[in-house]
């Protein structure tokens, strides 16, 4: 159910109702839509997505280049599930180009992220060098716009 | 001194004052009013599309352009027609960029009608086409279109229309200000008589883009323009823009394709009091037709979310409301309650601060109904339908 997708990716806190009103069908056939997108894992999580400068708790977040030595049997594939699995790590990409994994690693400061990186990452087998890169400020997040003001305004009344 | 009221062209004093006019002045000045009178997106245009109206400016690119409008940009609406709408036609000679859809509409009717020529046209409709034939010296024949058809326009009413003087045959779908979609079996039989009256078909087709189809709604509805039946494209005008489909209402651009005949003469009025259309609109609708594709259906979407909660919401209060094929506009009926449109316009403007435009506005074959837009922000739509709710559910125990 693709327009059942398109709805959560901008809105998942919609109501069951909510849903079957924008879409034109009933609460039972979301609820067992929304079930099975689910239990087949084409949703993976719901969250809210948050602007850090809004926010008191101060983390770091980077985005880490990391060449890899590819594997006789599976290519990249374990070592970027392995790579995946830590805490740290809040997204992991196979690239094309200069580099192989892009690893978007998210820690309370700097120091955390640099042990991250010394002690976990470059450690791994078949990591052949990384490149750390630390974001400095949002401006858009997973679709939304950071401090996005914009008005227009619209006469009320209109041929 | 003669009194300047006086000095008024007859033909410019006897247009009547817009219904529309009369009603935006109650809504201004009221507070917390959630307005269903609109008549345009509430989407700002795409921002890829605004940042190349930004680039052309950066480029100093502020002169006129060829009175026809860009050629680059001709060619783009050459490709877009052919694609969408099955016509071809030739970008050097049978396109004519103008400022907005009104605009085109004025300069067919300017180059087309003597004094006492006829065009026929079906209400309820979009509010400039009376006066525009008007002042073109022609004479509007209007057609009344029923609820009882979900205000589709039926061929037997044309053909009683037609008379020795019948010149235009005006159309308007998806119609505004009813949503509704002209069945393809039934523009076909106002096809064979256009050919047989030998009358020239304008036709405004602004709302193309949006239809809705599938048992949701959400699938996006074939559109068959008139231009590309049998025999009409030599007879036909077809008028189209960038306002409601790309959310560009404010950028002002519309066109017009039709056999070169037509079009130069269109343009002779058009060199002369418009020049040409501005070209920072032209360099933003070259974008919007080039890469506008996917902003556009998402869009389309939205609006098609929303129309779904009207439908339900309407349903759930008892009033008719028949299911729009296009457009963004819902023309429930509302006689069941005893009230005229005006009435019942007003009293939901007063009781609960919610604005749609009373039926009437549109001709009299509007009565009976009022257009309430759902191209207003989903959350605002649900609490415009909970007071909508609330006032006929009033008027329903009185």
């Amino acid at each position: 159910m693709e327009a059942l997708i398109d709805l959560l990716q901008k809105n998942a806190r919609l109501s069951t109702r909510e849903m079957s009103e924008r879409l034109g069908k009933t609460e039972s056939e979301i609820e067992s839509a929304l079930a099975a997108l689910i239990a087949d894992r084409t949703i993976l999580g719901f969250h809210a997505v948050v602007d850090p400068d809004r926010v008191e708790k101060t983390g770091v977040s980077a985005l880490i280049e990391v060449k890899l030595t590819p594997e006789r049997e599976g290519g990249f594939d374990r070592f970027a599930q392995r790579i995946a699995k830590f805490d740290q790590v809040t997204s992991c990409y196979l690239m094309s180009g200069g580099y192989d994994l892009t690893v978007i690693v998210e820690g309370d400061d700097l120091r955390e992220v640099a042990r991250f990186v010394s002690d976990k990452l470059s450690t791994i087998d078949g990591v052949v060098s990384t490149a750390t890169h630390f974001q400095l400020k949002v401006y858009k997040q997973s679709g939304f716009l950071a401090a996005d003001s914009s008005t227009s305004e619209r006469l009320p009344v209109t041929p | 001194m003669i009194p300047l009221q006086n000095r008024i062209a007859d033909v410019v004093k006897n247009v009547p004052r817009s219904g529309i006019r009369d009603f935006f002045e109650l809504v201004q000045g009221r507070d917390d009013v959630i307005s269903l009178g609109v008549g345009e997106p509430d989407f700002s245009a795409p921002w890829h599309i605004r940042e190349a109206a930004i680039y052309s400016l950066e480029k100093g690119q502020t002169s006129y352009t060829s009175n026809l409008g860009l050629m680059s940009l001709r060619e783009c609406i050459v490709d877009y027609v052919r694609d969408q709408f099955a016509v071809s036609y030739d970008a050097a000679t049978e396109v004519l960029v103008t400022v907005g859809v009104s605009e085109a509409l004025d300069l067919v009717c300017r180059a087309l009608l003597n004094p006492g020529d006829e065009v026929i046209y079906h209400e309820p409709c979009y509010v400039s086409y009376n006066p525009s034939i008007a002042m073109a010296h022609g004479v509007a024949v209007s057609i009344q279109t029923r609820v009882e058809d979900d205000f589709e326009l039926k061929a037997a009413d044309v053909e009683a229309a037609i008379t020795e003087k019948s010149k235009i045959l005006l159309l308007n779908f998806p119609t505004n200000p009813t949503g509704a979609v002209e069945p393809l079996s039934e523009l076909e039989k106002i096809a064979d008589l256009a050919v047989k009256h030998d009358l020239i078909v304008v036709t405004d087709e602004i709302y193309s883009e949006l239809m809705y189809s599938g048992e949701s709604g959400m699938e996006r509805g074939k559109h068959v323009s008139i231009a590309s039946l049998p025999g009409m494209r030599e007879r036909t005008v077809l008028l189209h823009g960038f306002s409601k489909a790309f959310a560009m209402t404010g950028f002002r651009l519309g066109y017009a394709c039709a056999p070169s005949v037509l079009t130069e003469a269109m343009m002779k009025i058009h060199q002369y009091s418009m020049l040409c259309a501005p070209i920072m609109s032209q360099m933003a609708a070259i974008e919007a037709l080039k890469n506008g594709a996917n902003e556009m259906e998402k869009m389309r979407r939205a609006y098609a979310q929303r129309r779904n909660l009207m439908l339900k919401r309407f349903a759930e209060m008892g009033v008719p409301c028949f299911a729009p094929g296009g457009a963004f506009y819902m023309f429930p009926d509302i006689r069941k309650f005893g009230l005229t449109s005006q009435e019942f316009s007003l009293r939901l403007l007063e009781e609960e601060n919610v604005a749609v435009v009373p039926g009437n506005a549109f001709g009299k074959a509007g009565e009976g109904c009022v257009r309430a837009c759902y191209a207003t922000a989903y959350d605002q739509l649900e609490i415009a339908l909970d007071r909508i709710e609330a006032f006929v559910g009033r008027l329903q125990t009185n």
